[in-house]
């Protein structure tokens, strides 16, 4: 491992890499150099396709177009193995040793199984890795003993010992205390100065700045820029931040014109939020507080960083997740004793950024999906038995007037691509009665054709006298049609800004936790 | 196995375009019959393994359970329980949960309704008897189904493993009943008391066949229509295909759990009672047909349909009746018929894998 090419040059290069799932696109035509002696930051939201790149590099997964070189000439991952073997070692976001094992053991792991495991040449060569970059490695301490950065080093050593020349460090700082971080930013260093490409994937801006030589930043699966190192050296930290917020946050070609919708002439409160209260659970923070009113016609965004709560409140709001406390009042009536069924009944609707995963039934028909949250009510069903002609006739009609781009009724909703799927689930809720609309995300993974249509409805709804609850990450799309902006942040709201000049500047500093 | 492309296959609104349907249907017999020849070929070689002929181990199957008179009358007898075991099935699968303890239900339904019948019969109309004691066996197996029931809506327990633990509590408990409380003191063999064959369910026509095997199609119909075409079957149907929407579209998914629990687990307790009212009139101790286990890989033939599921536990009954009365006369084990009923879910399986390998690779 000490013999590596000169730094500067690439090891792997992207070109145009595309990646996609049922429903959305993760990664979209992707171009990156990764070049040795260098610590390329990969900074982007929860969703914005790191992993997902990630996945393709390491050869969990295969790349749906595009090309990825190494070292000049295209290979294609085929495996893990197959990863490890050309240089790329990954150090997941999840420990991936065995916690009962010892760390000798978990080194020894992946070895042809016919052979002995020679422990005492493995020690030799953990020392000769962890020497120089100051790591200690207690081979015969048990796994479960050890911290989570010291666990975190033992990947990374084991990494090295096959000969990695790639090490690609997936949200890496999670788990670790500010000490344990700085400690890593130490190590990067030193790798890169023995020759190695390191590639940090995180979401904190502050480690992007702070650790990388080069950054990419990925948005919504794009690529949307790149600082190279020597703009990166030449920039005050203050100033680097400005710019990756610019970038993160900014605005983006392609994206559509700011076009508010105007105000309907009646200004009452139409959904009231007072004092909404959820209790944490150990995978997902609480909701502390949150009042918010948004009258007829209006468009009140939540922004924030994803994974503060934005779902709780969406949730919590359709009926869906228990309130410990506060009150929903829709057009003055108190919902808050109404379930999920009573509260769509009265016009509260939600639309759930989770498209496959919980807002329709894949393997289930197009017309079922509509009606998803009406079953058994007249007049589809009569007496509890289906109408399938109603249903039909009746699926057909919203097909129709929603734009649905399907081969039937009948086709299982999940063979569709996101962009029906949303449609789908729009037509479910927009359909008869809606007087409030929660969007969660509602343009995540979609195309820009569809981003597009799905903003312009969510326009038009609010033309109609709707009140809307615009839950998204993307700031820009906020920018683009909100009247006034929320700011959530640990499941509670630090700031409202309305909307106009220099909002987005406002919105993304009380995003990222500088007051505004 | 393709429970997922059952639930859409069924929905009646699938009005797929004719010409690729039948194409499709081609293929569908194809990969469903292709397997069972191939199963009835490696059964075969098992057979010579042991030295049967299994030309001649077919043939008297055939024979005794196919094609002679009475044999075909014990066949159709045979299927009223195993219809009611399979309605019950065709519920909890559909609706995503792993009922896996039909035997210990089946035994109880069928010694609560041994315990309460014969004594039912003397005071009240034999009927309403019949009628009462098989209510009761319903209930009581009901009220059994509450425990994983309960356990899985509200604590997330995995129902497998429960229901599958609780069958032997069940099995054993049955027989602990038998043996301490409800023994019959007029014979010396422990058993039940006996329900006289007069006061039994009637007979079909002339011949020997228990009218149980109507109420077991209507059974097995009415669940499939229920699943297919009403609302409740349709919110059944989406919990098990995605929780999460279930809940998301506002379902009360734990109740839902609980009465899925509830009809699975009466539904078998019915056929326990069936098989004592109708047939056996009696249950002895140590008595456990099994067929709660037999009739699950039938279920996951017939893709959880219920009219193909008919079709499926006949073959089972023809099987287990000709392979009983084969066991008899050429030494074959009698439970060589599941021998063959899991030979012939493995090719099916394996049927299915290579369908969905060669639709893949067709589409890119």
């Amino acid at each position: 491992m000490m013999e590596h090419p000169r730094a500067g040059l690439p090891i792997v290069t992207l070109e145009g890499v595309t990646k996609r799932f049922p429903g959305i696109v993760a990664n979209d035509r992707v171009d990156l150099d990764i070049c040795a002696g260098e610590v390329h930051v990969l900074l982007g939201e929860n969703g914005a396709g790191k992993s997902t790149l990630i996945a393709m590099l390491s050869g969990l997964q295969q790349p749906d177009g595009g090309r990825i070189l190494i070292d000049g000439a295209e290979v294609p991952i085929r495996s893990p193995s197959h990863a490890l073997s050309l240089g790329i070692g990954t150090v997941f976001q999840h420990n991936m040793l065995v916690p009962t094992l010892t760390v000798a053991e978990n080194l020894a792991l992946g070895g042809r199984w016919w052979k002995r495991p020679r422990t005492a040449e493995l020690a030799a060569r953990v020392a000769e890795i962890a020497r120089p970059l100051g790591i200690e490695i207690n081979l015969g301490a048990r796994v479960s003993e050890l911290s989570l950065g010291e666990q975190q080093q033992v990947e990374i050593v084991r990494a090295l010992l096959r000969d990695s020349r790639l090490l690609i460090l997936d949200e890496a700082t999670s788990m670790l205390t500010p000490k344990g971080i700085a400690e890593l930013g130490a190590l990067m260093r030193r790798l890169v100065e023995r020759g190695l490409a390191v590639v940090f994937i995180t979401h904190k801006l502050g480690e992007a700045a702070d650790f990388g030589d080069r950054i990419s930043v990925l948005k919504l699966g794009r690529n949307v820029g790149e600082i190279p190192p020597e703009r990166l050296r030449s920039l005050e930290r203050a100033a680097l931040v400005d710019e990756i917020v610019a970038m993160m946050f900014g605005r983006q070609a392609g994206d559509d014109a700011v076009s508010i919708p105007p105000r309907a002439a009646n200004d009452d409160a139409l959904l009231e939020v007072r004092n909404l209260s959820v209790a944490a659970t150990p995978d997902a923070p609480g909701l502390d507080a949150i009042s918010f009113a948004i009258g007829h016609g209006e468009i009140l965004g939540i922004a924030g960083i994803d994974g503060n709560g934005q779902k709780q409140l969406a949730e919590a709001l359709a009926g869906q997740r228990q309130a410990v406390s506060g009150s929903v009042v829709l057009a003055g009536q108190e919902i808050n004793g109404l379930d999920v069924g009573g509260r769509r009944r009265q016009g509260l609707r939600y639309l759930t950024d989770d498209r496959l995963g919980e807002g329709t039934v894949g393997t289930f028909p197009v017309s079922i999906n509509y009606f998803l949250k009406e079953i058994g009510e007249p007049p589809l069903w009569r007496s509890g038995v289906e109408r399938s002609r109603e249903i039909e006739a009746r699926a057909r009609e919203l097909t129709r007037i929603y734009d649905v781009r399907t081969p039937g009724v009948s086709t299982p909703v999940g063979r569709l691509s996101g962009g029906n799927i949303q449609k789908v689930l729009i037509a479910r809720e927009l359909a008869d009665g809606a007087r409030a609309v929660i969007f969660n995300k509602p343009t995540y993974g979609l195309d820009l054709a569809n981003t597009l249509a799905t903003r312009q409805r969510i326009r038009d709804i609010a033309g109609q006298g709707l009140a809307v609850l615009l839950i998204s990450t993307d700031l820009e799309e906020l920018l683009s049609m909100c009247h006034r902006i929320a700011v959530i942040s640990q499941g509670s709201l630090v700031g409202t800004v309305p909307n106009g000049d220099g909002a987005g500047e406002r919105v993304g500093r009380l995003m990222i936790g500088i007051a505004a | 196995m393709s429970g997922e492309a059952v639930h859409v296959r069924a929905a009646p609104l699938d009005a797929s375009a004719g010409q690729a349907s039948r194409r499709d249907l081609g293929r569908r017999l194809l990969i469903t019959l292709g397997p069972i020849l191939i199963s009835l070929a490696l059964a075969g070689c098992v057979l010579l393994a042991v030295g049967v002929d299994p030309l001649a181990y077919y043939g008297f199957v055939v024979e005794r359970g196919l094609l002679s008179p009475l044999g075909l009358q014990q066949t159709l007898t045979r299927m009223a329980p195993l219809l009611f075991i399979a309605a019950g099935l065709i519920v909890a699968f559909r609706a995503g949960m792993w009922n896996l303890g039909g035997d210990g239900q089946f035994l109880l339904g069928a010694v609560a309704a041994a315990a309460t019948a014969p004594l039912l019969v003397q005071s009240l109309p034999g009927w309403l008897a019949l009628l009462v004691a098989f209510l009761i066996a319903t209930v009581v197996v009901v009220i059994w189904s509450l425990v994983p029931a309960l356990l899985r809506a509200y604590q997330g327990v995995n129902e497998i493993i429960t229901t599958l633990m609780m069958s032997f509590l069940g099995v054993s408990l049955a027989n602990v009943l038998v043996k301490l409380v409800f023994l019959d003191p007029g014979t010396t063999v422990p058993q039940t008391r006996t329900l006289p064959v007069g006061d039994r369910l009637p007979r079909l026509f002339e011949t020997t066949i228990t009218s149980g095997l109507v109420f077991g199609l209507a059974a097995i119909v009415i669940v499939h229509l229920v699943m297919t075409r009403t609302a409740f079957g349709l919110k059944l149907r989406t919990v098990g295909a995605n929780p999460r929407a279930a809940v998301h579209a506002g379902l009360n998914v734990p109740l839902l759990t609980v009465v899925v629990f509830a009809i699975s687990a009466g539904l078998i307790g019915m056929g326990g009672a069936i098989d004592i009212i109708g047939i056996h009139g009696n249950v002895r101790a140590d008595w456990n047909p099994a067929y709660g286990l037999a009739v699950i890989p039938v279920v996951f033939l017939a893709r959880m349909n219920g009219f193909a599921a008919i079709g499926f536990v006949f073959l089972l009954s023809v099987l287990s009746i000709g392979g009983e009365s084969a066991a008899r006369r050429l030494g074959v084990p009698q439970h060589f018929t599941l021998v063959l009923v899991s030979i012939v879910l493995i090719t099916l399986a394996i049927a299915e894998y290579l369908d969905h390998r060669f639709n893949q690779v067709r589409r890119t």
